[in-house]
């Protein structure tokens, strides 16, 4: 767990891949491509890259024309606009009709840092996850973020893959076999559920290890997929433990918090506490202050288990 | 000295070109301090904001919420720092503050902050929003029956943004003659040259044929942004849309052109570079 890789930095790598593999790929950016790492597919393949300029609307607009011709779209830009301010053409346009475009904005979440709350979502898989048939999928690290995008392009239908700026520890290595829709295990334990999602599942895995130190056993899931759940694993889960810490770099409300509590509210209900951005916007800061500062260490996981263990 | 009380033209140039160098200079320290931040933007913009701040606005420091005032709307957000140099020189907050910019706690976020920032009349940073809030702050102020003028700078990348247009053809349908944009035309954008990504030409024209006065200027020449908005004041019926032909990174050479300098600091032996160079100059008002 040394290396450490920002997500975003899987999108160039996979559109090149894919470039190479699907001939019917075509990459829209909104100026941002050497931020998103787009960069990289419009220098493989000039051809089948489109630089839309600051337009993020008329990019997602364009890309759902493009499906229609057969095409499989990549869509850049930042999570704040692609999911923001293109949320309308994203939903009625691209959604409504099931078109295959791939929505992998990149700097999401707080630890965008210093340009501060106009450019930190924390919104976004709400936003994503509330539109019906949308695939929603949050990578926990650099190689689960490529074999996503990658696989992406065999997903029927619009994909949200919500990608990072800062860089951070790699979880899984490139033997790494992604299945959509699938939650994984990485502990077992039986005293307390850590179900965490994108930069949090390094952050759920150590909080575990906290806690081991203190006599707590807790069970790390991470769920990269939000949408479609995998309701079985998580069910499963919690009738283990029967209590629930949900770990994300997101608003406590619409996001995986809020998914985990539906599910489980109906299905096998068990005390959940949310760790996320508690209804707040961001500011501007370094990455690992903010973290520290709107609770999103391992140690807010772990207090938040022993919390619920207590009970 | 109050730039108002300078009769003579030639002095005020001369003293709102010192002004600008002393905002390339507090630019500079700012984003090189922070390690980050949009210093090529805020360059190309020196001028404009100088000549707004420092002679053509009517303001007031020590009462920020006067209702009379005119408004500045930076509707290009990531030119923060450029706003800030403006604000601190005209005594809204303490000079320091500016070496906190996107730290933790300061005030001064990446983007434009109206709850944080003393002065700040609207929160931007997401491009083109800035200029429809301008639309809006001049209606309400005509509503108000005041003859408070709104001054909005948008660039020619966000100009790409649909709601540019849209609010184009909102405020001439309702005649805003107390509207004055601003286009900092500098051809760049993040991914390189506006003309090579989605171009914007023939903007003047396009412009006009929206219902506003254009008056196209270079927008480095202190003498030419003063007439032009001289002539701004004069126009009745419809908004005004100042194309001020600029230079993205001016005022530093090695910054000058280079589509890198839009989001990047400079560092170390950069910083000291850019600095002297900005004090060769001239003196620094
Ligand atoms: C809606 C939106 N999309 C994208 C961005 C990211 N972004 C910040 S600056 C910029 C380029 C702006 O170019 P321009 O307007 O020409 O600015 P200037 O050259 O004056 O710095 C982009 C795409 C943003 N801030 N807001
Ligand atoms: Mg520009």
């Amino acid at each position: 767990m040394s290396e450490k890789r920002a997500t975003r930095e899987a999108y160039g790598e996979a559109l090149v891949e894919l470039g190479h593999e699907y001939p019917n790929i075509v990459v829209l950016e909104a100026d941002l491509a050497k931020s998103t790492t787009t960069v990289k597919f419009k220098k493989e393949f000039p051809e089948r890259f489109f630089d839309c300029g600051v337009a993020e609307q008329n990019m997602m607009a364009i890309a759902a024309g493009l499906a229609t011709t057969s095409k499989i779209c990549y869509t850049g830009s930042f999570a704040m606009f692609a999911t923001g301010r293109a949320f309308e053409q994203v939903r009625n346009t691209i959604s409504y009709p099931k078109l295959n475009v791939n929505i992998c904005p990149t700097h999401a979440g707080i630890t965008v840092g210093a340009d501060g709350a106009s450019h930190q979502t924390v919104e976004d898989i709400a936003l994503m996850r509330v539109i019906p048939g949308m695939t929603v999928i949050v990578p926990a690290d650099f190689y689960e973020a490529k074999k996503a995008i990658k696989a992406a392009a065999e997903i029927d239908g619009p994909v949200f893959i919500r990608l990072g700026r800062a860089a951070v520890s790699t979880i899984f290595d490139d033997s790494y076999n992604f299945v959509p829709g699938r939650a994984i295990r990485l502990r077992e334990g039986q005293n307390v559920s850590i179900l965490a999602t994108g930069i949090m599942v390094e952050a759920g895995l150590k909080s575990s290890e906290e806690l081991a130190r203190q006599g707590i056993k807790a069970e790390v899931i991470n769920v990269s997929t939000i949408k479609p759940l995998d309701e079985k694993t998580i069910i499963a889960s919690a009738e283990k433990t029967g209590k629930v810490v949900v770990a994300e770099e997101h608003s406590v409300i619409g996001g995986l918090g809020s998914a985990v509590a539906e599910l489980l509210c109906e299905k096998h209900p068990v005390p959940i506490i949310k760790v996320g951005i508690k209804d707040q916007f961001g500011r501007s800061g370094e990455p690992a202050e903010l973290l520290k500062y709107y609770g999103l260490t391992s140690e807010d996981i772990s207090q938040a288990a022993r919390k619920l263990t207590a009970l | 000295m109050a730039a108002r009380a300078i009769t003579d033209k030639q002095t005020l140039i001369e003293y709102l070109e010192a002004k600008a160098r002393r905002l390339r200079w507090d630019i500079i320290k700012m984003v090189g301090l922070a390690r980050s931040g949009h210093p090529g933007g805020s360059l190309s913009a020196a001028d404009i904001v100088t000549t707004l701040f420092f002679h053509e606005m009517r303001h007031n420091p020590d009462d920020k919420d006067w209702p009379d005032r005119d408004r500045f709307v930076l509707s290009k957000g990531h030119a923060a720092p450029v706003l800030y140099a403006a604000l601190a020189e005209s005594g809204y907050f303490p000079k320091e503050d500016l070496w906190t910019l996107r730290k933790m706690d300061s005030h001064l976020q990446g983007h434009p902050d109206m709850r944080k920032t003393p002065g700040v009349e609207i929160s931007t940073g997401s491009l083109g929003m800035g200029f429809s809030t301008a639309v809006g702050m001049a209606l309400g102020l005509r509503l108000d029956g005041r003859d408070s003028r709104v001054y909005t700078l948008i660039g020619d990348g966000e100009s790409q943004e649909g709601i540019i247009w849209e609010a184009a053809m909102f405020a001439a349908q309702h005649k805003l003659d107390n509207l004055v944009g601003i286009l900092d035309y500098n051809d760049m954008q993040i991914d390189g040259l506006v003309s090579e990504i989605v171009d914007i030409q023939p903007v003047a024209d396009k412009w006009s044929a929206f219902g506003w006065r254009v008056i196209e200027i270079d927008g480095h020449k202190v003498e030419q942004i003063l007439d032009a908005l001289d002539e701004a004041r004069s126009v009745k019926g419809k908004p005004i849309m100042i194309v001020a032909n600029t230079i993205k990174g001016k005022g530093v050479s090695f910054m000058e052109r280079v589509v890198d300098f839009h989001g990047k600091a400079p560092t170390g032996e950069e910083i000291d570079k850019a600095l002297a160079e900005i004090e060769e100059l001239g003196p620094l008002g």
